[in-house]
């Protein structure tokens, strides 16, 4: 069931569009951060409360590459693998991740803390090699400092 | 007209087309995918590309998509254009990169657009040497198979499911080269038109799941043109038998009538054919209370001439899912004056009520053609997705009055799928619904209201009433519907091919007249208004037309012992009547003799049983609701003794004294006699050609000339080759011999043609893509309006319904699978079959403190059954809804005032299974 | 040198806000041209200044807006949409607009919403910018309270409402077909054209979509007129343009400077050169879907006509410098792989064909290519190319990969040869 706030924040937000569907991304991202990813049972909710099936919501969610529809870790670190950050040292630093947390692009460490994912140019490029790790931009990172960094996420 | 230039040669083609339409119908192989005729262009696949050319000194040119460039005037292209090729066959190539080649065991295989284009295209060589792409198929029920792998995303398979048939529980999943069609998670594809994936499909991820449980490929087959006789629209099929065994049923195209779409119980109500309930052998009882027998076809024959030696004292209740020859052939034996029709008396009102205005009146029965073509429509008191499924469909297609402006605003050409679907958004066409209950056909539709069938009559007529007041109004009308019917009026007298659809759903004669009167009004100010209305059964027309008592006067001559013996054809009568009324009647009978396929209540009473033919085994007219007789083949041998109802009849026809009347064992004579005998039926001769006709001096072969000729199959019971069986009834051969060409329309027995193996390849049957079949659309039409008549408007407005004290008024609720019982015969079918049940709106209920799931006694009419109940809050209050025809329901006169008792309360039950709506819709998602 | 674009940004501070934003002339435009002009007026100006869009494909901005149905008979409401995607890799120009002064783009959507009477409007965010998407958040409720956004702006009978839209990802989103249906909620899947975006865009009605920088120049031009925005560039394409360098250089950034400068000026005053160590080997003009340019095009002007007769394409302007100690098959091999990741998956060469072409490129980069595979690169440059796909996504991804086929052969074939990437 969808929670009174969840309800609350989807409705101001469908007010923007002239259709209820249109705001389905928006309402896909409104439970998601609450919930950290879109199990069958929210899709089912989300859809109900849309009035739209769960295919025709599926189809959108599954569009999207932010709306996970697979568990997810507690924090996502995004990796900039795009041109200007693979000529700046994307390699190094999917090395320094992986190395430290043990887990490949789309992997969850066991603890499920965190999840590892590639990222479309994150638009930084003059501050390469880039990641995110969920709302926070780090920019000309230096794989140096890992530890520091990762514990700002506990 | 514009004349385009095809490789530097001019051609003149019919404006409005697209490219590719263009140059399909002048005959050029351009491979396609992602374009239907039904579903227009959406520029996916990028497999019909073309060179298009400035003029005639351009000689660079520029690819562009034949599906998505217009053939206006003077447009010039290359097919044949080298970089165009290499283009074509390059898409191929990219489709089949993850394409898993599994055609050795792919039911596609042989009838498979994906291996045509591929030929076409002359792409052999694939260099792709990487892993394929592997994806997890779904189970989606009974009918449809799944197997995504074979997917080359040319995405027609959503759009005919969500945007042509309405259906919303399948979509495109994910992106780039991970798209995925299905569902959200593994279940029954809810749509009824779901089969039609297996057509749509231009590849193997959509097949047909009954077909699987007795496979042949396409070329095995022998096939020939069949009718639907699952409900009374008449659907043009191709039926595919082999071994003799039927083995599938696909769509015939037939422009006017189904054109690409079949619906569910159609495509997969064949397997009654090959049930376990099918008589292959005369069955007698020694005396009346014995059980019944086997006997050799000779003495069943003698038992019959035996029971009708006094033919004064015979009488023959005919049926309106048998044939026209089989009905007149009854008519022969048992003369005019004692052939009944086999309907029940409300029945036989309803169907007299429709013919009479559609032959009276100046309103015409469209063809389910000119249904797609109207602009406007209202639907009055029928729930078409139950009981003519493909009207449904039509109805959804209506031309939408926005598509129409703003095509012309932007000068869009009306193929143009996506653009004009983005124009009108999801603004819904001028479809107005006035049902009992929820109908699945609401989500399409721009109003609707539900109401006991007395008040929908009400409506009806109040719409006439502000079309044209010299039809009666309608006193102490409620303000909304008031509104609505004002509405209702306006959209139907601005459109400019307005539609009133109704029918014998509701048994209600006053609703009949209410659309007649609207129709009429229409016509009257020269709008000329469509007039279609449904009927239950296959033949229900024809049988109209025939003429006859209804089952009450049979059974009164029973009574009064006009008659002994009693002569029933593929009819089971307490489907007809209630069953104290039937077995009265035929307690009073010294010999019933029963002709059918398959076995039903009926087999208890009878003496003699005749094991006739099904559609599959003999060939016959239906006439069908528009009225149009079509003709359909036998494409299955019979078991040893089972032959065509009528030609049982013509055999106990023959007198005594052995001058048999030759011609009556044939299909031509029997036509013959009817024509002559019977004028409305004159135009049944030109249905089709005689079976003396000959193309090149040949006969029409059933099996292609691909077929893998004889196996091994029957080498236990004789190695020689069998000669193939004599068809003395038409000119198809049941063989591989035989002129390929272009048959008569009434004749193809299938959709080829070289290089077209799949059934895209009525391409080349058609005049004009997506147009008639060459030399016309098969069948005659037998009733016509009276252009211009002004008859008198039907006076009798019925009054405001008036729920009783504690009694409610009972109603019948159609289930495409289930309402009709041979489909429901039909493993696939059976599956998706509901359970019985009674519904009750809410309040009702709430009155009574009855749950969903309670079990209640229902009292009507001195019946009384035990049912369990399901909610159905769209049911107006008042009204409760019992499903028509279900397995195992028992006959009851409908509609009819009732009480209920709870007798069992139950904790609530878990939510209702797929396909197991109420009404076969209501309750159901949404 | 005049920067019209970037003058109230200042890198380390904050944007400035609305009070700041008003007294730099901040929406002087807006009261200018709802008190002054009529929306063909507006339009007109717009025309004449030569603003050619900085979305990538430099469509004249003026004659855009000029096919936006007007008058009674036109559909309603009509729309107008910032598109703030930039999802292409290389490019970062719009976020620093965006970041560093909202309120022009702001101001520059409510001048192009009045040109075409639109009256809802939507910023079309990418979600990768949080930043970004605070800032305009804060920006777009001040300029509501400023009256001069909602109804009756600045007293005038004109309204209009702004929307701040975060997408969830997929370049195809930019694309401004696909982002129409990105925003009324569906899969991002282009539309087919016609019906074009301004006559039959947002829910089916007369829509705009302008790039955020090809927005944030009206409002100057409005303010000091079109001449004055045409006298700004070098070249025919009028103002100023954003240019950007990512890469080996020594000062990747981004800068504001007249239409058409020459590409040595960006990469060597202003990117500082390339660092020490590398030495400069090519460069994407405009973003990943851009031709590569070489040591030969540098003195190229960067405009929209100069850099497609030099055989590539202006693109957003963000150039992505390639050095000699970066392997050019891996970085096409990037490229592709992104392209190949961000089909919408619609049409069949590019759903199909760029992954294909992405596996070929990392087997020869991994040392497993064959010569056979150089020809079916060269086939998918060309069987990709323009008018053969449903959208331009695959011919963008196209580009990059024909044009490193003919400056970096040798380099494609050492790998075959060598079976190794010399550069690993
Ligand atoms: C695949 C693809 C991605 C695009 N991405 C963007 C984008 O992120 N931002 C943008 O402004 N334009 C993008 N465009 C261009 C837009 O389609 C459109 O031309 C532009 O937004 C129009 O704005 P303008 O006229 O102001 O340049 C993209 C085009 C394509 C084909
Ligand atoms: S080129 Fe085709 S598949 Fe690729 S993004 Fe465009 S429409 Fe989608
Ligand atoms: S049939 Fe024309 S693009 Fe698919």
């Amino acid at each position: 069931m969808l929670t009174p706030e969840e309800i609350r924040e989807l409705e101001a937000d469908l007010a923007h569009y002239p259709q209820k569907q249109s705001g389905c991304v928006d309402a896909l991202k409104i439970v998601q951060r609450r919930r950290g990813w879109i199990s069958d049972d929210t899709l089912r909710e989300v859809a109900v409360y849309l009035e739209m099936t769960p295919e025709e919501l599926d189809g959108v969610a599954t569009f999207y590459p932010v709306i996970f529809r697979r568990q997810v870790g507690r924090h996502i670190i995004r990796i900039c693998d795009s041109v200007s950050c693979w000529i700046m040292g994307y390699e190094k630093v999917y090395s320094a991740l992986n190395g430290t947390l043990g887990i490949r692009l789309g992997e969850t460490t066991a603890d499920g803390r965190f999840t590892l994912l590639p990222s479309a140019c994150l638009g930084v490029c003059e501050h390469a090699p880039a990641l995110m790790i969920d709302d926070d931009l780090i920019a000309d990172w230096n794989p140096g400092n890992v530890d520091g960094i990762l514990s700002r996420y506990p | 007209m514009a004349v385009i230039y095809i490789d530097n040669r001019p051609y003149t083609v019919k404006d409005g087309q697209n490219l590719l339409q263009a140059c399909l119908g002048l005959g050029f192989d351009v491979p396609y995918f992602c374009w239907h005729p039904a579903l227009g262009s959406v520029g996916a696949c990028r497999q019909c590309a073309v060179k298009q050319f400035k003029d005639e000194h351009d000689t660079r040119g520029k690819i562009v998509m034949s599906c998505m460039t217009p053939a206006a005037d003077g447009v010039r292209i290359s097919i044949d254009d080298p970089e165009v090729r290499e283009f074509r066959a390059s898409v191929i190539e990219w489709m089949m990169i993850n394409h898993p080649h599994d055609c050795p065991v792919c039911d596609e295989g042989g009838e498979c657009h994906l291996q045509d284009m591929t030929v076409m295209t002359g792409h052999v060589h694939r260099e792709y040497n990487f892993p394929k792409r592997t994806f997890r198929n779904q189970n989606l029920g009974p009918l449809v198979n799944h197997e995504m792998n074979r997917c080359i995303h040319c995405y027609r398979c959503v759009r005919f499911y969500r945007q042509y048939a309405g259906g919303r529980d399948f979509d495109a999943l994910a992106a780039h080269d991970h798209v995925y069609f299905g569902r959200s998670e593994d279940g029954v594809l809810e749509n009824e038109f779901s089969g039609n994936l297996v057509e749509v499909c231009p590849t193997g991820v959509f097949t047909d799941k009954t077909l699987k449980r007795h496979y042949s490929r396409k070329w095995d087959l022998q096939t020939a043109p069949s009718i639907c006789v699952h409900c009374g629209l008449g659907c043009n099929t191709i039926a595919g038998s082999r071994y003799g065994q039927l083995r599938r049923i696909r769509n015939r195209y037939n422009g006017e009538v189904n054109g690409y779409f079949l619906c569910d119980r159609g495509r997969y109500g064949y397997e009654f054919v090959t049930g376990d309930s099918r008589i292959e052998q005369p069955l007698a009882r020694p005396e009346r209370s014995a059980a019944l027998e086997r006997v050799a076809r000779g003495e069943a024959l003698q038992r019959a001439a035996s029971f009708l030696r006094d033919r004064g004292r015979v009488i023959g209740i005919g049926s309106p899912r048998a044939s026209l020859e089989a009905n007149y052939a009854l008519r022969r034996l048992v003369g005019p004056d004692r052939f009944y029709l086999g309907v029940s008396t409300e029945d036989y009102r309803m169907t007299a009520a429709a013919l009479k205005i559609l032959q009276a009146g100046p309103a015409r029965s469209p063809s389910l053609k000119e249904v797609r073509m109207a602009d406007a429509a209202l639907v009055l008191g029928e729930d078409v997705t139950n009981t003519a499924p493909v009207l449904a469909l039509a109805l959804r297609q209506l031309v939408h009055p926005k598509a129409d402006a703003a095509a012309k605003t932007f000068d869009l050409p009306s193929w143009s799928d996506a653009a004009i679907r983005e124009l009108v958004q999801d603004e819904k066409e001028s479809l107005f619904l006035a049902t009992p209950a929820h109908t699945k056909l609401e989500d399409a539709a721009c109003q609707t209201y539900h109401a006991a069938p007395d008040n929908l009559a009400r409506l009806g007529f109040a719409v006439a009433h502000r079309i044209d007041p010299a039809s009666p109004a309608v006193p102490d009308l409620a303000e909304e519907v008031d509104r609505l019917a004002e509405e209702i009026a306006a959209a139907l007298v601005s459109a400019k091919r307005p539609l009133i659809v109704s029918g014998t759903g509701c048994c209600s004669e006053a609703m009949l007249q209410a659309a007649a009167n609207v129709a009429w009004a229409l016509c009257r100010r020269g709008n000329p208004a469509l007039l279609s209305l449904v009927l239950p059964e296959a033949n229900s027309i024809g049988l109209g037309l025939m003429g006859g008592g209804d089952l009450q006067s049979a059974f009164q001559a029973l009574r009064e012992e006009r008659a002994d013996t009693v002569v029933v054809l593929e009819n089971d009568l307490y489907r007809r009547e209630s069953a104290a009324a039937v077995d009265a009647a035929l307690q009073l009978a010294k010999h019933v003799i029963l002709i059918d396929h398959t076995r039903h209540a009926m087999a208890e009473k009878a003496d003699l049983i005749l094991p006739a033919a099904t559609f599959a085994e003999e060939s016959g007219t239906l006439v069908n609701s528009e009225g149009r007789a079509q003709r359909y083949y036998q494409v299955l041998l019979p078991k040893a003794s089972v032959q065509p109802s009528w030609r049982w009849l013509g055999l106990l026809n023959e007198p005594a004294s052995g001058t048999a009347d030759e011609e009556l064992f044939k299909l031509d004579g029997i036509l013959a006699d009817i024509a002559g005998e019977l004028p409305q039926f004159r135009p049944i001769l030109e249905i089709a050609p005689p079976s003396g006709f000959r193309m090149m001096g040949q006969k029409v072969p059933r099996q292609s000339p691909r077929s893998s000729g004889r196996t091994a199959i029957d080498a236990k019971e004789n190695v020689s080759e069998p000669k193939p069986p004599e068809d003395p009834d038409s000119p198809l051969a049941f063989s591989m011999e035989g002129d390929e060409g272009l048959p008569p329309p009434a004749l193809i027995p299938r959709f080829w043609a070289p290089g077209w193996n799949s059934d895209q390849a009525v391409n080349k049957f058609q005049a004009e893509i997506g147009g008639a079949l060459r030399s016309g659309d098969p069948g005659k039409r037998l009733i016509e309006p009276q252009v211009g008549a002004q008859p008198d408007f039907f006076q009798t407005v019925p009054t405001v319904f008036e729920p009783h004290d504690g009694r409610l008024l009972l109603v019948p609720l159609y289930h495409i699978f289930g309402s009709e019982p041979l489909s429901a015969l039909s493993r696939g079918i059976a599956e998706l079959t509901s359970g019985r049940y009674v519904a009750l709106h809410p309040a009702d209920a709430a009155a009574q403190k009855i749950a969903e799931g309670d079990t209640v006694q229902l009292e009507l009419d001195g019946i009384s059954l035990e049912l369990p109940v399901k909610i159905a809050a769209s049911l107006p209050p008042g009204v409760a809804g019992l499903p028509s025809g279900l397995p195992g329901m028992e006959h009851v006169a409908l509609p009819s005032w009732c009480t209920v008792t709870t007798i069992l309360q139950t904790p609530p039950l878990a939510p209702p299974q797929n396909g197991e709506g109420v009404g076969g819709g209501v309750g159901a998602q949404s | 040198m005049e920067r019209p674009l970037t003058s109230n940004i200042k890198p380390g501070q904050p944007a400035p806000d609305l009070a700041e934003y008003e007294r730099s002339g901040g929406y002087e435009a807006v009261r200018k041209a709802l008190r002054e002009l009529t929306p063909a007026q507006l339009t007109g100006i717009v025309k004449d200044s030569n603003l050619r869009g900085r979305g990538g494909a430099g469509f004249p901005t003026g004659s855009k807006w000029s096919f936006v149905p007007m008058g009674e008979t036109a559909l309603r409401p009509k729309y107008l949409v910032a598109n703030a995607d930039e999802m292409e890799p290389g490019a970062f120009k719009d976020r620093v607009l965006l970041e560093g002064d909202p309120h022009q783009l702001i101001e520059g959507m409510i001048l192009a919403a009045y040109a075409i009477q639109a009256e809802a409007a939507y910023i079309f965010l990418r979600e990768e910018y949080k930043q970004a998407e605070r800032t305009l958040r804060k920006a777009v409720a001040e300029t509501y309270q400023a009256g001069y956004l909602g109804k009756n702006i600045l007293g005038s009978s004109y309204r209009l409402e702004l929307y701040v839209h975060v997408s969830a990802g997929r370049y195809i989103c930019g694309e401004e077909s696909g982002l129409l249906n990105a925003l009324e909620g569906k899969r991002a899947i282009p539309r087919s054209r016609p019906p074009f975006p301004q006559t039959s865009g947002l829910w089916g009605k007369g829509t705009i979509v302008n790039n955020v920088e090809t927005l944030c120049n009206v409002p100057h031009i409005v303010r000091n007129g079109a001449e004055w925005f045409r006298k700004l560039s070098l070249t025919g394409d009028g103002g100023t343009k954003l240019y950007g360098a990512s890469g080996k250089v020594k000062r990747p950034g981004l800068w504001e400077l007249p239409m058409g400068t020459p590409i040595r000026e960006i990469l060597e005053e202003h990117a500082g050169g390339m660092r020490d160590g590398v030495r400069f080997r090519a460069l994407l003009p405009g973003g990943a879907s851009t031709d590569f340019l070489t040591e030969e095009h540098l003195d190229v002007r960067m405009d929209f006509s100069s850099v497609e007769k030099a055989g590539s394409r202006l693109g957003t302007g963000t150039m992505i410098i390639l050095d000699d100690k970066t392997c050019p098959v891996g970085m096409v091999h990037n490229l592709e792989l992104f392209f190949a990741r961000e089909s919408c998956g619609w049409c069949t060469p590019c759903r199909e064909g760029l992954p294909w072409t992405e596996k070929i490129l990392r087997e020869i980069e991994a040392g497993r290519g064959r010569t056979s595979d150089l020809d079916r690169l060269a086939l998918h440059a060309r069987l990709l190319g323009p008018g053969r796909t449903f959208c331009a996504l695959a011919p963008g991804a196209m580009e990059p990969l024909q044009s490193a086929l003919k400056y970096f052969r040798e380099d494609f074939e050492r790998h075959i040869r060598e079976k190794r990437c010399p550069w690993s």
